[in-house]
């Protein structure tokens, strides 16, 4: 059976789905990328290889997410897409009459307005990375709480706190003195919950006309307690999808599928490259005042890929 | 004297020409790097916007070299630009420099401040006003020249076979054209740039997504400041129009001809002179609409008044007009990958549009 892999490397998560060409997720894997984006996506690969069944053949790659560009050079991508419009072809194929997509991950924050199943304005988070999955992840750590349990744990809330959202750093603050004061910490993370989302829809969402169905993905899908305050404040039943966590993934997935069917070809690599030795080296070009890192990606001591300059001095001659 | 200015561009080019032609030494201010921003950063207050340390670090890194005079120019406001260079005087002179710094307001506001201060260049350079006119009309025939060809070269990049080309081609025109001093010179070496360019090897079949970029002049006009927003996209394969050239005024074939078309055309949606480029930004948006432009990429200082204004009324332009805007807000906080994200997700969005627009949206308002 002909298959596809789409790969999603985040900043927090890097994920790693198979499709078919009925777009069934046969497989997928969630994993933390913990800094270390090329070791993690050599094991995910590791681990895909020992799930597939012998019969099934990766026929077609995609890439996508903040590490894109360096996961399409290592496992040989046919596509290398930009996590929003890799988003955006997930959800209007898994659901196709999406107007709105929320999309909240590791760091990064976006709102994808879809309009008869084509992307018709999107907005990601600009200055502050306030109400991301880092800063929940942060703060259920520091209140020593699972992040699995954060949003069941706001469902319970009775009186919700009002938490100022706008900033990570004093909403932190502004968390303490409500529990000096005596709150309750359901309260506080039901609190929290709300001004987070507060907080992504006057900066991500401004301007934006929010049109049901509303599907929420991306890893803080996870909680409940965002769910709740976004249908709270927008007053409209949100919807998550059952892969929510993997969706960029499944884009580019989706997004393989159609350039092999397009072309025919592939240029994957096989899952040989879980065990090759990939090493990245950089330098600091001294061309000009720029002093810009170059970042050279060596398999098995062979170079392919390097990037990371301004002028496109060091592009030349590297497929 | 040994004279500086801002870096903007190419236009240095031709300010360097007229300064050396008007009997004084340049000192040609350093194209932009990270560490002009970071000089600047430094000694900036933080809530200035971008354009004001930007220019600071031009500044020291002029003076560095031995710069001892810096010509720029003032402005009548409400732009905050105009208070920028009063500004750099207090802070390079708060950090020790002994420089003197020649500010040129707007003619029209103090005609007789305007006239002594060129007055004063030419008298320490030992030049005459017969002089002056003669080389500020090679200066202007250098600025105008550097814009046609910067403009040709928007106008193949799209189309280049091998990336990147274009690129170094016209790096090389940029050279030629420096080197030219008379006015023979420049008018052969404009045809060697055209010649030189047009020789680039292009694929005709290929039809390219036009993009408006509009926004603040200083970001619009330095490629360091908006990531090289045109170069990015043309290497994509898209087609671009810049809303902002220093010589448009002479021109008759760019869409925007002269400002007070684009007041009128702004008026159903901005009523008021809001400083800066602010009202430019509506109007061109819907003159790009109207010659079927397929998008809009507005670039911004992080804090800028007039396009944060500009920036709240373009939803309703878009919708109004059929036409998607991309808002960029710069400063040096913003990095290449963002804007790159950006850029493709935008790219798909208008690329999509154009092959199912008419299924969706309202026809282009084309004329």
């Amino acid at each position: 059976m002909e298959v596809f892999l789409g790969i999603d490397v985040g900043s927090v998560s890097t994920n790693l789905v198979i499709i078919d060409k009925k777009i069934n997720v046969l497989e997928s894997l969630y994993l933390r990328t913990k800094g270390q984006p090329i070791k993690v996506l050599q094991e995910g690969l590791q681990l895909l290889k020992e799930k597939l069944n012998s019969t099934m053949k990766i026929v077609g790659v995609g890439t996508t997410g903040s590490g894109r560009v360096l996961s399409g050079a290592i496992v040989g991508a046919d596509v290398v897409k930009n996590e929003i419009t890799a988003h955006a072809v997930a959800a209007s194929t898994l659901v196709p009459d999406v107007r709105t997509i929320i999309e909240i991950g590791g760091q990064d924050s976006k709102i994808i307005i879809l309009r008869n199943g084509i992307v018709s304005d999107f907005a990601m988070n600009t200055v502050c990375a306030a109400g991301t999955g880092s800063f929940l992840d942060q703060q259920a750590e520091r209140l020593n709480i699972d992040i699995s349990e954060f949003g069941t744990l706001a469902l319970k809330a009775k009186n919700p706190v009002r938490i100022a959202g706008r900033c990570t750093v004093f909403a932190e603050s502004d968390m303490i003195h409500k529990q000096q004061t005596g709150h309750n910490t359901e309260d506080i993370i039901a609190g929290l919950c709300e001004a987070l989302v507060r907080n992504y829809l006057n900066n991500v969402g401004k301007g934006k006309e929010i049109l049901p169905p509303v599907i929420f993905q991306g890893g803080v899908a996870a909680n409940a307690g965002i769910k709740q305050a976004f249908e709270k404040q927008l007053g409209i039943e949100v919807q998550i999808p059952t892969h929510f966590g993997v969706m960029g993934a499944i884009g580019v997935g989706i997004l393989a599928k159609n350039n092999y069917q397009a072309t025919g070809r592939t240029q994957f690599k096989g899952f040989e490259i879980s065990t090759a030795d990939f090493t990245a080296g950089s330098f600091e070009c001294d061309g000009c005042s720029n002093l810009c890192e170059i970042i050279n990606i060596y398999q098995d001591g062979k170079i392919i890929a390097r990037w990371g300059g301004r002028c496109g001095k060091w592009d030349q001659g590297i497929q | 004297m040994k004279i500086s200015f801002p870096h903007m561009g190419t236009s240095h080019i031709a300010f360097k020409h007229l300064i050396e032609h008007l009997g004084h030494e340049v000192i040609p201010p350093p194209a932009p790097t990270s560490r002009t921003l970071d000089l600047g950063v430094k000694y900036a207050p933080e809530f200035a916007c971008v354009p004001l340390k930007i220019l600071l670090g031009t500044y020291l890194e002029a003076l560095e070299k031995g710069a001892d005079t810096i010509i720029t120019s003032g402005g009548v406001g409400p732009c905050r630009a105009g208070l920028y260079p009063y500004l750099h005087e207090r802070i390079l002179k708060g950090l020790g420099y002994d420089c003197n710094i020649i500010i040129f307001e707007p003619p029209l506001y103090n005609i007789k401040d305007f006239f002594s201060k060129i007055g004063y260049i030419l008298k320490t350079g030992g030049k005459s006003w017969r002089q002056f006119w003669r080389e500020f009309k090679t200066a202007w025939l250098k600025l105008c020249m550097l814009d046609d060809i910067e403009i040709l070269s928007h106008e193949i990049r799209p189309y280049e076979v091998e990336k990147g080309y274009t690129t170094r081609v016209y790096k090389e025109c940029l050279k030629v054209i420096d080197q030219a001093q008379t006015r023979e010179e420049i008018q052969a070496a404009k045809e060697l740039c055209i010649e030189k360019l047009k020789n680039i090897p292009r694929d005709p079949s290929r039809n390219p997504l036009k993009i408006g970029i509009i926004g603040e002049i200083y970001v619009v006009l330095e490629p360091f400041m908006n990531m090289d927003v045109e170069v990015t996209l043309e290497e994509m394969g898209v087609a671009t129009h810049r809303s902002i050239y220093l010589t448009q005024w002479t021109r008759q074939n760019l869409i925007v001809n002269t400002e007070g078309s684009i007041y009128k055309t702004a008026f159903p949606y901005l009523k008021k002179k809001i400083g800066g480029h602010g009202i430019n930004s509506i109007g061109e948006t819907i003159l790009y609409a109207r010659n079927g432009f397929d998008g809009v990429i507005q670039v911004a200082p992080f804090t800028c008044i007039p396009e944060i204004v500009a920036k709240s009324i373009l939803p309703e332009v878009s919708r109004d007009l059929d036409i998607p805007v991309l808002s960029l807000t710069i400063d040096e906080q913003t990095a290449k990958a963002g804007v790159q994200t950006r850029l493709e997700a935008f790219v798909d969005l208008l690329q999509q549009k154009r092959l199912h627009g008419g299924l969706n949206y309202g026809s282009f308002s084309g004329n």
